[in-house]
């Protein structure tokens, strides 16, 4: 199909635009797997509604944008608590009971698939399926690098990401809690004979994790549109992302996103725009062949 | 274990069953219940295979949609392209329902955890976009129309009831056959099973292209049935995949009979919800899902059959880690 899109010479300015491009987006794309990765790490199941507390991230924003003008750039003050007090009260009255009932993982996983259909058919019914944008002062304002062009809200975008980020891999780092929950993480057991609260920390970090979203919901809503149903493929993406960086490492879930923004990016220009998202599952299927433990993993699962 | 009461009980419940489901289309002339009782049909076939291999071998998959897809569009290029007629066709659409499970099974039954799980998901996204995207083979989002092949639904709601029976009837023998002790081993313990010398990435992958073979096949008639296809119905995440998911879960996971019970309320609930919620009828799914996870984790027929150690109630005995917190 698309011959005639076939490029002659590849010009490098569209190389390095396109590659510019995927970066910026692997970014978001990064934190959005960060928060799914946090979670596997310690909860040891998939979270599939991951994608959709992302979607009520971007409602969230675009709600107190149109109502209260409060610009997307400041609005993960509102969207960060507000996700982490929702992913708190998922896991506590939903989750909860069936760890503690030690529910096969498979019934966990499917539980968060029927808590993403309700969140997309309540935002739905809440919001009907129009798809919305928001439009700020700097929402078509470019930024110019010799030939290179690239959009503002991106380039912020990225930018706000890469600190969450860093703010995240801090608090794992330095703070007594995140070391609780990199202790949780690595074995249960013996963080529970060394007197962490093990359930506790299951709760708070599900509540990270959401709130995560609800920061890369804040950002998103900068360079994509919004409608009930996107929850599904960032799901998918968050998974791919979480895959690439090796299930439950949160750096590597950084390097995953960037990694399949490039692989969309370049696939959008040098294949087609519409076979986009297939090539993210091609680099997806390929991992899984070559390297099942991600890019940075040691160990093979 | 499946429902597994004495043989005597189940053989008669069976003629009983076979006695309605042979007479329901010539008893019951309304167009409408006809309908209902083909879509019910269809559900248990691809409720029943999904079971297969998620309910017997633990394999769970979220994106069988991808198999039901295939089977659906095989057989329509068939018709449509070089002629094939679509009834042998819907055979030929269940063989690439086992051609696409075959590379998948090899490539995912290596690795464990949620692997397999998503990897089915992106595999009916990617056959998704494939399809949209290829519009020489498959006329992307227009979608396929076939011609109808019967006026009255009598002989789609037998042809559908051969299908379901013949899937559940595989179930069965495959179950009550070494096979299927070698499924639930892996299912409980994969390690305990492998160490018992069970090749459970073999025996994984047949529990797949049985499964395959019957989503591909129900695929392929719904096609013929509803005579239109694209993409975006035969790949669906949530009306395809989850649907499966939910008639295998709500029914009992596991079970013999609990696709058929499973069945039976989705096709009933959706009907009925439908005319409330419009386009977000799909919220009871969600509901019903939690529900049933939380409330009644073996399903309908699996907490009436309430024998034996299930998954939930030995294990609570013990004092879980995260069980001992306040």
């Amino acid at each position: 199909m698309a011959e005639g899109q076939r490029k002659g010479h590849m010009d490098l300015t569209i190389l390095l635009q396109t590659v510019l491009a995927g970066v910026l987006v692997g970014g978001l794309y990064g934190l959005i797997g960060m928060g799914m990765a946090i979670n596997f790490g310690v909860l040891r199941i998939i979270n599939l509604a991951q994608g959709e507390l992302l979607m009520v991230g971007m409602y969230v924003c675009y709600w107190v944008f149109t109502l209260w003008g409060l610009d997307p750039l400041l609005s993960p003050v509102v969207t960060i608590p507000f996700l982490f007090v929702l992913g708190v009260v998922i896991h506590r009255f939903l989750l909860t009971p069936l760890i503690r009932a030690r529910a096969l993982p498979e019934n966990q996983i499917l539980l968060t698939v029927g808590v993403g259909l309700v969140l997309t058919n309540a935002a739905l019914l809440a919001f009907t399926s129009n798809y919305r944008t928001i439009t700020t002062s700097y929402s078509a304002s470019l930024i110019t690098l010799g030939s290179i062009a690239v959009s503002l809200p991106a380039v912020l975008a990225f930018g706000i990401a890469m600190l969450v980020s860093s703010a995240l891999w801090l608090f794992l780092m330095k703070t007594d809690l995140g070391k609780c929950i990199r202790a949780t993480a690595q074995d249960p057991d013996a963080a529970l004979l060394m007197g962490v609260n093990v359930e506790r920390i299951s709760v708070i970090t599900f509540g990270i994790g959401a709130a995560l979203e609800g920061a890369a919901g804040s950002l998103l809503v900068l360079v994509y549109y919004l409608f009930p149903a996107l929850g599904g493929i960032f799901t998918l993406k968050a998974f791919i992302v979480v895959v690439l960086g090796g299930l439950g490492s949160t750096l590597g879930a950084l390097l995953g996103g960037i990694v399949l923004g490039l692989a969309e990016s370049l696939g959008a220009v040098f294949v087609s725009t519409g076979y986009k998202d297939a090539i993210g599952f091609i680099v997806f299927v390929l991992m899984l062949i070559f390297r099942p433990a991600g890019l940075v993993g040691k160990a093979r699962m | 274990m499946a429902a597994r009461g004495g043989k005597g009980w189940r053989w008669g419940g069976a003629v009983l069953g076979v006695a309605v489901l042979l007479g329901f289309p010539i008893v019951v002339s309304d167009v409408y219940l006809q309908h209902l009782a083909i879509f019910f049909l269809l559900w248990v076939t691809l409720g029943t295979s999904w079971n297969l291999l998620g309910g017997y071998a633990g394999q769970i998959s979220f994106g069988h949609a991808a198999f039901f897809g295939m089977g659906a569009y095989t057989s329509s290029l068939l018709f449509a392209k070089l002629g094939f007629p679509p009834w042998p066709g819907m055979l030929l659409g269940g063989v690439a329902g086992i051609l696409l499970a075959l590379p998948m099974g090899h490539i995912c039954f290596r690795l464990r955890g949620p692997f397999f799980a998503l990897s089915m998901l992106a595999l009916s996204e990617f056959l998704r976009l494939v399809t949209l995207n290829w519009r020489d083979l498959t006329e992307g989002a227009v979608g396929i129309l076939l011609p109808p092949f019967f006026i009255s639904k009598l002989p789609y709601y037998y042809i559908a009831l051969a299908l379901a029976a013949a899937t559940m009837l595989a179930t069965w023998f495959l179950v009550d056959s070494k096979v299927g002790f070698y499924l639930l081993a892996i299912r409980e313990d994969q390690d305990a099973a492998e160490a018992l010398g069970i090749d459970t990435t073999w025996y994984k992958l047949v529990a797949l292209m049985v499964s395959a073979f019957f989503s591909a096949m129900a695929g392929s008639y719904y096609a013929n049935y509803m005579a239109y296809i694209d993409p975006p119905i035969v790949f669906s995440i949530v009306d395809i995949s989850i649907a499966m998911i939910l008639v295998a879960v709500l029914g009992g996971m596991g079970t013999l009979w609990g696709p058929v019970v499973g069945a039976l309320v989705i096709v009933t609930l959706s009907e009925a919800f439908r005319a409330y919620f419009a386009a977000a009828h799909l919220i009871v799914y969600g509901v019903l899902i939690i529900v049933v996870i939380v409330f009644m984790p073996e399903g309908i027929v699996g907490s009436l059959a309430a024998r034996g150690p299930r998954w939930l109630r030995p294990r609570v005995a013990t004092d879980a880690p995260g069980a001992s917190q306040g």
